[in-house]
């Protein structure tokens, strides 16, 4: 496939998907932007190109890159405008300048993570990640998620390990543990989903263009909060769909993860 | 100019490692691994070792072989294969222990080993599983009152993650002296330093062996970061890391490593991977890969 088919035509899902991405680090100012997987950093490089210019992003490596590299660029094309190695990485994120976008293997009603595995911890059916980051940045700074592949094996009843700590675990806690605690967002490839509900509950925030309440219900393994007026997630502006095309994703990496219909 | 001579090889390092040993091996996932040092351990009758590692290859070879009794991590990983096969398999045959942690929690052990403290507090870990399921994790309440907390709030509890005290930590670098001053030319010392400060003894390869002035004319001198306060032995051997990466000597040997991670299909694709790449010498080792210069 060329570059141009990737990038004539309607917009497509995933386009809206890297959007609603930008749309969860909107107002973080001069924050590290630490999308992880391919339509968050593109999300995230939109966010920086276009409302949200100062926030600060990595190479992918060991350095922040003030450029828009592209996902999959030689980091030799990175402008570094500073060192972060891994030690210094955890300082950043302990004294809580950084908003993380992880995925998920599984994720609850109220936030909660699993990267670690599937089945008995002791004994796991199937050995994942194991709890990477996730039980840090939880209870440190803002995370989001990202999940490429909505469906009930994912947005679960209970994940079997807890390791991104959820609004139900971290008010246990108390308010003093759990005041640098923020979920802010879940982007699936059918909608927008937030936790802006009393006893915050994961709520429909938006549905993608084409998706209907049903579908997302549907394939969703717990009840969602759907408010009386759900929005449509909002599509790329003209500038938007230029950054991401022509600038950010040239080689059309977007869709792998979230392909064309 | 007086400098100790501490140069010495793979074989009389392992040599000095006992059954039972906790030894924390330096680099992150696939990226500047001790990697001669773990087959010269491979090559041993050694057993029951407690490994303390970011881990890739190393752990998933040593768990493979039959050398672990214990794996404390931060993650094992292979990077550009995202689970380590091996380490998945003791996992899930649970024929070793595991100790999981945040990967910030294993900085923080290796610190306190490092500052001779017996924990160091995090928020990390709260409210998560990791401190359930493992419950040799305990909660230290502070005794101060926490910056930007209510007034009248309680101190603070937090998790107080206990030091991790290495017998022996292996770590890699690009360059060295004999007298055991290293140096990293990567973009990352990762927790190297740490875990050469965690330790009662450090073994530390490296690429080339240079004289200690001509440390500047490879790299800065805030990239001479391991001193030889840290090391007991430094051991020159061009490309010990292999088949991870060491820039900026060499890339992580790509092709290598998915035909290590096939080894995990099969009792016999080990057999015969075992037979080829570990069963022999180093220097037979590096012909083979081809990396050595």
């Amino acid at each position: 496939m060329t570059e141009t088919d990737h990038n004539d035509g309607a917009i497509t899902r995933a386009e809206v998907c890297c959007i609603a991405v930008a749309e969860a680090f909107r107002g973080d100012g001069e924050r590290l932007c630490n999308p992880i997987g391919i339509i968050p950093m593109i999300g995230g490089r939109l966010a920086r190109e276009s409302f949200e210019p100062d926030l600060v992003m990595t190479d992918g490596f060991g350095g922040f890159a003030a450029n828009p590299l592209p996902p999959g660029a030689d980091p030799a094309g990175a402008v570094l405008e500073a060192w972060n190695p891994y030690p210094q990485m955890f300082s950043v994120l302990w004294n809580g300048r950084r908003h993380v976008m992880m995925g998920a293997t599984q994720v609850d009603r109220f936030g909660n993570q699993n990267i670690a595995c599937i089945g008995d911890w002791h004994q796991p059916r199937s050995q994942l990640l194991g709890f990477r980051g996730a039980p840090g940045n939880t209870i440190n700074h803002t995370t989001s998620y990202w999940v490429p592949n909505h469906n009930p094996k994912v947005l679960v009843e209970a994940v079997d390990v807890v390791c991104g700590v959820g609004y139900d675990r971290a008010a246990a806690l108390g308010a003093t543990a759990s005041r640098f605690h923020e979920i802010r967002r879940v982007v699936t490839n059918l909608a927008v989903l937030d936790f802006e509900t009393p006893d915050n509950r994961m709520r429909i925030r938006s549905v993608h263009p084409g998706v209907t309440i049903d579908e997302v219900v549907a394939a969703t393994g717990f009840d969602l909060v759907v408010p009386d007026d759900v929005a449509e997630s909002r599509v790329p502006t003209g500038e938007e769909l230029r950054l991401i095309r022509e600038v950010i994703d040239p080689r059309g990496l977007r869709y792998a993860e979230v392909p064309k219909a | 100019m007086a400098i100790p001579d501490k140069r010495t090889t793979e074989a009389e390092v392992v040599a000095e490692l006992r059954d039972g040993m906790t030894i924390g091996l330096g680099g992150w996932g696939s990226r500047r691994k001790p990697m001669s040092l773990v087959r010269e351990i491979l090559r041993s009758d050694l057993r029951d070792l407690t490994i303390v590692a970011y881990g890739g290859p190393d752990v998933g070879l040593l768990c493979r072989a039959g050398k672990v009794r214990r794996v404390i991590s931060g993650f094992v990983s292979l990077d550009s294969i995202p689970l380590e096969p091996h380490y998945r398999a003791a996992r899930q045959n649970a024929t070793i222990e595991a100790t999981e942690l945040d990967e910030g929690m294993l900085l923080l052990g290796l610190q306190a080993a490092a500052w001779r403290v017996p924990f160091l507090p995090t928020r990390a870990g709260m409210g998560s599983d990791l401190l359930a399921l493992q419950p040799e994790f305990r909660m230290v309440r502070s005794p101060y009152p926490s910056h930007g907390a209510a007034a009248d709030a309680e101190p603070e509890e937090l998790v107080a993650v206990p030091a991790i005290h290495l017998d022996v930590a292996l770590i890699h670098m690009n360059r060295a002296d004999r007298g055991g001053n290293g140096q990293f030319l990567n973009q990352d010392l990762f927790m190297d330093d740490l875990m050469a400060m965690a330790a009662e003894r450090t073994f530390m390869s490296c690429e080339r062996i240079i004289p200690t002035e001509e440390f500047p004319t490879h790299g800065p001198f805030h990239t001479q970061r391991i001193s030889r306060l840290m090391t007991a032995g430094v051991i020159e051997r061009p490309g010990a890391a292999h088949f991870t990466e060491c820039p900026p000597d060499y890339v992580r040997d790509e092709a290598f490593q998915k035909e290590y991670a096939a080894t995990a299909k099969s009792d016999e694709a080990w057999d015969a991977f075992r037979a080829k790449y570990l069963d022999v010498s180093e220097d037979d080792y590096q012909r083979l890969v081809g990396v050595a210069r």
